[in-house]
């Protein structure tokens, strides 16, 4: 059967990765028959229409999902479709409340047009009757006009008619409203990093957060993504290099369980712990079903990794006759550390720590130069499942979604090259990404 | 800390990450907290199996726990309620608050406060960092975006 998606008109490149990862998720097969970035309307193939409302259920980015009863790129040819899919179906509907309404992008029709144009359906003989609040069906007309932005970009001329119309019978809403239940202005405990609601919640589905899985954010800061992960009903563990950031300011109060607490989450709440991915505590097996990260990359917040700046020796400092690193309070010494050095790690430690077929997924900046641009980085153990890229005005940032692969099975990274980037003692001089920015 | 994150971490001193004596870490002067939590019985069905049995043994008499069996249940024994709520309590419900946990490989205690541990080493136990030995897995490539 052919559905239509209606998706939200932003995070473009996220849309086709986050439906897929949702028809993964919801344990079906999903076919995209036609999808333009610079359209809200998706066509897609699914088994039935339980698998539509599973699908569109988990998905952050679709505003709701409807089944296709006609297309065209005008009216003759809609009406026609819709007599050859759906004719066997009109009785069925003959005496249901139902309501019509016209939904358009990026165009316009005045009530007189809009009446006219659900009259021209009149041939289907619904006999309703009519219900404007809580049909029992709703059908939608939709009309796809050219958008200024594709105007600007592909330089394609804006016509007066819309290109592509439809017409569908809605089946279900999205969980597209966590955006605000989840917001970062309603949130008790944030800072100047959180991640924003609906890119962590996206985040999440990317790597399929669901009931019964263990999920980690080995950046945890205020929790962003574990909140996220832990809505979909995984269980989180989170760490950071700096427990300060999880723990927060008031005495006796941890501020990322106060946002796990404000939503009802603290059953999902495992634990949050201080410690350097470089010297992770976490055992070296397979223990984790997904982990969602944003690592620092040095611009906002510092990396940094335990360790001395060369030149400077490892030294066991005595006071008062104790070890420094035994009395209270002690802060172990830091160094700067390598932009590509961290993202390596993360990625050896995903596959030391993620089950077969587990997922990390993975925040990283780069810039919009091309001839600056940072490689994805690659392991034959994972398998790339997405990218997708949200740009800003000088640089923009990247989720890449990795699966891990079962024993025995090797992505190809032959087409990837060797980079190191460790040369250097000044967090300048490892971080490519730090210079050009402040170039910039 | 809870009983469960306490089977998943080992001694943070890579040097130790080897030695069977470094896991599982050992509580001392550990301060004890139960706190309800809704019962997940897929979740504790799905992390049996990356449980080490033997180390939450050790864990649960160190704490002063009832013995556990001498072995995991498996097949049916997952069916059986009980035996998922009782998992439920020690793994997920049980915490320490205050204490120490220790290595018996190295002896170095990691601080646990409010809940909290602290893994983090003093500079002569942690490891000099080399990416040369990592990197060897790893390549990168040039990819657009989908």
């Amino acid at each position: 059967m052919d559905y239509l998606v209606r998706f939200a008109q932003l995070h473009e490149t996220f849309r086709r990765p986050e439906l897929q990862a949702c028809a993964t998720l919801a344990g079906v097969d999903i076919g995209i028959i036609t999808y333009n970035e610079y359209s809200p309307y998706c066509v897609v193939r699914l088994p039935d229409e339980a698998a539509a409302r599973a699908v569109a259920k988990r998905s952050i980015l679709v505003k709701d999902i409807f089944e296709l009863w006609g297309e065209g790129t005008n009216y003759e040819e809609l009406h026609a479709d819709v007599r050859r899919r759906t004719q066997h179906r009109w009785n069925d509907y003959i005496a249901v409340p139902w309501k019509f309404t016209i939904d358009y992008f990026a165009g316009t029709r005045s009530p007189a047009q809009k009446g006219e144009i659900i009259r021209s359906f009149s041939y289907m003989g619904f006999k309703g009757p009519i219900r404007l609040t809580n049909p029992d069906e709703e059908f939608f007309v939709m009309e796809e006009y050219i958008d200024d932005v594709e105007v600007a970009r592909l330089g394609v001329s804006r016509a007066e008619d819309p290109r592509k119309i439809y017409l569908s019978r809605k089946i279900a809403d999205s969980c597209r409203e966590n955006v605000l239940k989840y917001d970062l202005k309603k949130r008790r405990y944030i800072s100047t990093t959180s991640m924003d609601a609906e890119l962590s919640l996206i985040t999440a589905n990317m790597a399929l957060a669901a009931p019964g899985k263990l999920f980690f954010d080995p950046f945890v800061g205020t929790g962003s993504f574990i909140v996220a992960a832990s809505h979909f009903g995984a269980l989180t563990l989170g760490a950071d290099i700096d427990g300060r950031s999880f723990r927060g300011k008031e005495s006796g109060k941890l501020g990322i369980y106060e946002n796990f607490d404000q939503y009802g989450l603290k059953s999902k709440f495992v634990d949050t712990f201080t410690s350097d991915l470089t010297n992770t505590p976490l055992r070296r097996t397979a223990v984790l079903d997904g982990i969602v990260c944003d690592p620092p990359y040095g611009v906002r917040e510092g990396l940094r990794v335990l360790g001395n700046r060369r030149g400077k020796p490892a030294v066991n400092v005595i006071i008062d006759g104790v070890p420094a690193y035994l009395r209270p309070g002690f802060i172990p010494p830091k160094k700067p550390y390598g932009f590509e050095a961290l993202q390596n790690d993360v990625l050896n430690f995903a596959v030391r720590s993620l089950v077969p077929n587990g997922r990390l997924s993975m925040w990283m900046p780069t810039t919009n130069d091309e001839k600056t641009e940072f490689p994805v980085p690659m392991h034959q153990n994972l398998e790339i499942v997405s990218i997708s890229v949200q740009y800003f005005n000088t640089w923009s940032r990247r989720l890449i979604t990795y699966r891990r692969l079962p024993e025995g099975e090797l992505s190809d990274t032959t087409q990837a090259r060797k980079k190191i980037d460790d040369q250097g003692t000044s967090a300048d001089d490892l971080n490519a990404f730090r210079r050009i920015v402040r170039i910039i | 800390m809870k009983v469960i994150t306490a089977n998943f971490v080992t001694c943070a001193v890579k040097e130790c990450k080897t030695s069977p004596a470094s896991f599982p870490l050992h509580f001392h002067d550990a301060e004890l907290e139960q706190q309800e939590l809704d019962f997940q019985p897929e979740f504790i069905r799905n992390i049996l199996p990356r449980i080490d049995w033997e180390a939450l043994r050790t864990i649960s008499n160190e704490l002063g726990f009832p013995s556990l069996p001498d072995s995991k249940p498996e097949g049916d024994a997952l069916e059986n309620e009980q035996t998922l709520r009782d998992l439920h309590r020690l793994l997920l419900e049980t915490q320490v608050t205050e204490g120490k946990l220790t290595c018996g490989n190295c002896g170095h205690s990691y601080m646990i406060k409010e809940g909290i541990a602290n893994f983090l080493l003093p500079s002569h136990l942690g490891e000099k960092y080399c990416p040369f030995v990592l990197l060897d897995h790893i390549r990168f490539a040039n990819i657009l975006p989908v």
